[in-house]
């Protein structure tokens, strides 16, 4: 964990007052707009775009970002009721979503992606640092279906390592987030049991184990609980400490979640010009559970101030806030992507 | 000789063992002193961990600042958090104390009203709602129905629904004690009921409606789950009323409690050292009130 | 004594302007009044409302079924809302929380109003009322970083280890968050309210009863047990359930240790759900149905705290008027 940030309270109170001075006068000292931007969305992404928010109001100190961390589904809704400038969401706009936004806005929205993330599978096996698990076998934990550490089929990916007889606890989430999402995705995506039984989505039934509130409370069940395995967001396991399992990818390779694994899973992704997508079937050296997040925004309809401010911070995170969103565990968008994402911003209020 | 009334006959069976009463006797009392301890100890661990861990991060800055926006770096405070709660308890102040105190006038000077009853029995059942509640029926009611949206405001109205009932209660006990004298020498000189009660009862019962006051306030101050579904939180310093979520002292703590990151438990161990100190010293100085004031507990 | 102008002075009740004052004093006193009823009755009726079509759509499911899997609608109620597992989750903790927290009380109460030297009476009833003041986030911190992990999970783990082999309702592992920890931080909170009540009602049992007792040669504790407590048993009654209506209500400290786990468990050392803490967790994240869905369990929250508020309420009045705690 860094600490450089111990010298950041002193330029952030400096700032702050600065900000608010220039605020009330109305002018900016680097050129920039004076603005002020709400938004609400996936907690997923948040700490990285409170990250980019602050590291941006160091540059543009009259343009202040509110974002509330309310989740993909509120985002999407708040956004299509036009209560928020942006909206952020795990999960792209369905159809019929966009259909509406358009009619209530009278423009087309955007579905900007700004950064990937990883769900990392947490474990408390004793006497295990380096699990290989592969998808059909963490959905059969996850169902219910295997109970036990030294189970064959976790045997069978893991030759040479002597698995405990340990009684295996899946822990998950209880309440509704972008995380839960991700790895449902992939679950489903993988494994047509789980497809058929559980299915995808935020929040859904799960059929065995312990339910913890938010990352917190799943990362310290499983840190409390021998035998218990779960999900967590990648960033969370790795902030805190705890043994992750390689998982095995669509080309038979087992990958540990990194900042790189994560850049890697994307790589190969098609990319459609919407840029609404799914990571799946991912191949090479990428890790598998991987997410891609996004920011909605409009083409037209934003006063010049705030869509000038806009697309400014949006730039600004694609382009300066790589090193925040490595430090905190995500991946930035791979250079080619992060060209025609940056077109797409350009976008924003280009209709008026 | 016959055991007195109210007294049962096994004590006639126990007097042939005088010794194991006495010893008996002698272990309940030890017992009753450690469920004392039990209760003290606990009280004791609260304070002093949260003294312990709260000082290394509790400073001039931590008062003064908003917190920074990631987690995960140190420094910043809950600046924004104090004045969330002095913005949203001085709106429940604002709301609850006028009408409290009206309510308790009510109750005391009219009580042959056959309204008193009911309210005083259902003020007394509006002390035990569950704070969410109040929460959702603010949410409901003002945030969705009316569509004000979270803020200020609405956090303010949610707290002073439930700071009423406290101050109607202690407001009544104490208007109770004012001494009739008072009330008869008023009228004999010609005060009408309402001269009586607003410049004279009033003015004499104010040190423990003060005191009734402090405590509602320090109650308020320390509540979250209403909140929650209100003022909303926020990482900004907000003044306005509405248009805006709010954040308060306690949302701050409950929020970065649940991070993993140690600059963030720290900061929230430092808000709970703030706001616990708040707290403890209302509550102590509206005791002080009440007994400089003459009414002893 | 006065000897002003006789004409000067208004006649007492009589005609004049200020007898229109006193008809709008007591109107205004009297709209206060009702504004209390009205704001309880506006509670009820608003949340109902708003909840009505999840009581629809689920009926007796809501109280039996365990299905909660809220929808993302927008206009109607899509998804399932069994809250059977958070009414398991409220209850099981009170219980445990009643179940330590009055015999505690009783045995404080006891001390302090019958053993107590008179030094110590003041500032002892002080420190516990005290405890009652500290904020639910700040005790829910306390208990989420200190005393879970330091004390009530060593304790767990014992128990586990000992009569949680032969009892199911302690078998192990334990877990970092569980109903147990949430039964005894819940105590904690709990105990001191039930203690200030408990001191009133010991101090009202007549003093010719007591001393009789010790006229034929009772000693203290048996005249405890013979006289004080089966003269209060309505009071205690009454104080208990009152204690177990703010246990149902508490919300941040129990969501901070329970753990968010949303199903039925017997083993006390699991994680478990209640209905307070699902409505604070679910909350931000919900989708208006799902609000919707938050709200019918608000609802049966406030039916369920009601009902034993206005019995315990019933109960102790019966002892004549008390001398109500504000701070409660």
């Amino acid at each position: 964990m860094s600490d450089q940030s111990r010298l950041r309270p002193a330029r952030r109170v400096a700032s702050a007052i600065l900000g608010a001075v220039l605020v009330g006068c109305g002018t900016a000292s680097s050129g920039g707009v004076s603005a002020e931007l709400t938004a609400a969305g996936a907690s997923f992404p948040a700490p990285v775009y409170l990250e980019w928010i602050g590291a941006f109001r160091e540059r543009q100190p009259a343009v202040t970002i509110n974002y509330r961390s309310i989740g993909s589904s509120g985002g999407r809704i708040q956004f299509i009721a036009l209560q928020v400038d942006f909206g952020a969401t795990d999960s792209p706009m369905s159809n019929q979503e966009i259909a509406d936004a358009t009619a209530e806005r009278g423009c087309a929205p955007l579905h900007i992606p700004t950064v990937f993330g990883g769900v990392a599978v947490a474990h408390n096996i004793r006497a295990v640092d380096q699990l290989v698990l592969d998808g059909e076998t963490i959905a059969q934990i996850a169902l219910g279906n295997i109970t036990s550490a030294s189970d064959p089929a976790i045997a069978a990916l893991n030759p040479g390592v002597t698995l405990p007889d340990q009684q295996l606890t899946w822990v998950h989430r209880s309440d509704g987030s972008g995380t839960t999402s991700i790895f449902t995705t992939y679950l489903a995506s993988v494994s047509e049991e789980w497809d058929e039984q559980i299915g995808s989505g935020s929040e859904v039934a799960w059929p065995t184990g312990i339910g913890g509130d938010q990352n917190d409370g799943v990362a310290a069940i499983i840190g409390q609980q021998p035998g218990g395995i779960g999900y967590v967001s990648y960033e969370y396991a790795a902030e805190v400490g705890l043994a992750v399992a390689a998982v095995v990818n669509a080309d038979g390779m087992p990958v540990l979640p990194s900042s790189e694994s994560i850049s890697q899973a994307v790589a190969e992704i098609e990319v459609p010009d919407d840029f609404r997508f799914r990571i799946l079937d991912v191949g090479g050296t990428g890790y598998p559970i991987a997410g891609a997040t996004w920011v909605l925004a409009w083409t037209c309809g934003y006063p010049a101030a705030k869509a000038r401010a806009l697309r400014d911070w949006l730039r600004f995170g694609l382009q300066q806030g790589d090193e925040i969103a490595r430090e905190l565990h995500f991946a930035p968008l791979p250079a080619e992507l992060e060209s025609r994402v940056l077109d797409e911003i350009d976008r924003i209020n280009a209709d008026g | 000789m016959s055991v007195q009334a109210g007294a049962p006959t096994t004590l006639r069976h126990k007097s042939a063992n005088a010794a194991a009463r006495r010893r008996i006797d002698q272990a309940m009392r030890v017992v009753l002193a450690a469920c004392l301890l039990v209760a003290v100890i606990p009280l004791a661990l609260i304070v002093l961990v949260t003294l312990q861990q709260g000082l290394s991060t509790l400073s001039l800055e931590f008062l003064t600042t908003t917190q920074p926006l990631s987690y995960r770096a140190f420094g910043g405070g809950f600046l924004h958090g104090l004045v969330g709660t002095a913005l949203m308890v001085g709106i429940a102040v604002l709301i609850s104390v006028p009408m409290g105190i009206a309510a308790s006038v009510f109750l005391v000077e009219y009580r042959a009203n056959r309204l008193a009853r009911p309210v005083r029995f259902f003020t007394d059942v509006m002390t035990g709602v569950p704070s969410i509640f109040v929460g959702l029926f603010v949410y409901a009611a003002l945030v969705r129905e009316a569509g004000i949206g979270f803020g200020t405001l609405v956090g303010g109205v949610a707290l002073s629904i439930l700071m009423l009932p406290i101050v109607v209660r202690s407001a009544e006990e104490i208007l109770k004690l004012v001494p009739a004298d008072l009330r008869s020498a008023s009228t004999a000189l010609g005060a009408r009921r309402w001269q009586t009660t607003l410049f004279v009862v009033l003015p004499a019962a104010a040190p423990g409606l003060l005191t009734g006051v402090m405590l509602a306030v320090a109650r308020g101050a320390g509540e979250t789950a209403p909140l929650i579904l209100t003022a909303f939180g926020t990482s900004y310093l907000v003044t306005d009323l509405f248009g805006r979520a709010q954040t308060a002292l306690p949302l701050l703590i409950f929020e970065q409690a649940r991070q993993p990151f140690e600059a963030a438990q720290g900061r929230a161990w430092a808000g709970a050292l703030e706001l616990v100190a708040l707290v403890l010293l209302l509550t102590i100085a509206a005791r002080l009130i009440a007994t400089r004031g003459g009414y002893q507990r | 004594m006065l000897t002003a102008d006789q004409s000067a002075r208004p006649p007492i009740g009589g005609r004049g302007r200020g007898r229109f004052a006193d008809v709008a004093f007591r109107w205004l006193v009297t709209a206060a009044g009702a504004a209390v009823l009205l704001i309880l009755a506006l509670m009820i009726g608003t949340t109902t409302v708003e909840a009505w079509p999840v009581f629809v759509k689920e009926g007796l499911g809501f109280l039996t079924s365990t299905d909660w899997r809220p929808g993302p609608s927008r206009t109607e109620i899509t998804g399932s809302y069994g809250g059977a597992a958070f009414l398991w989750g409220t209850a099981v903790s009170s219980l445990i929380a009643i179940i330590i927290a009055v015999p505690l009380a009783i045995g404080i109460a006891l001390f302090l109003t019958q053993l107590a030297p008179g030094w110590l009476r003041r500032p002892a009833s002080y420190a516990v009322d005290l405890l009652a003041m500290i904020p639910s986030v700040v005790i829910g911190l306390w208990a989420l970083l200190f005393f879970v992990p330091v004390v009530i999970y060593p304790v767990m783990e014992l128990l586990a280890g000992t009569i949680g082999q032969v009892i199911p309702l302690f078998a192990g592992p334990p877990t970092v968050r569980s109903l147990f920890a949430a039964g005894i931080v819940l105590a904690l909170m709990i105990m001191p309210i039930i203690t200030a009540l408990l001191r009133e009602i010991f101090d009202t049992v007549p003093a010719d009863e007591r001393y009789a007792a010790f006229a034929v040669g009772a000693t203290r504790w048996e005249v405890m047990r013979h006289v004080i407590l089966p003269r209060s048993r309505p009071g205690i009654i009454g104080a208990s359930m009152l204690g177990l209506g703010r246990a149902l209500g508490e919300t941040i400290a129990v969501l901070m240790v329970v753990g968010g786990s949303p199903s039925i468990v017997i083993e006390l050392f699991r994680p478990a759900q209640t209905i307070a803490g699902q409505i604070a967790s679910g909350f931000a994240e919900a989708s208006p149905e799902g609000i919707s869905g938050l709200i019918a369990l608000g609802v049966a929250l406030f039916g369920l705290t009601i009902l034993i508020n206005v019995a315990a309420r019933a109960i102790v009045w019966r002892l004549g008027e008390t001398r109500g705690d504000a701070a409660l």
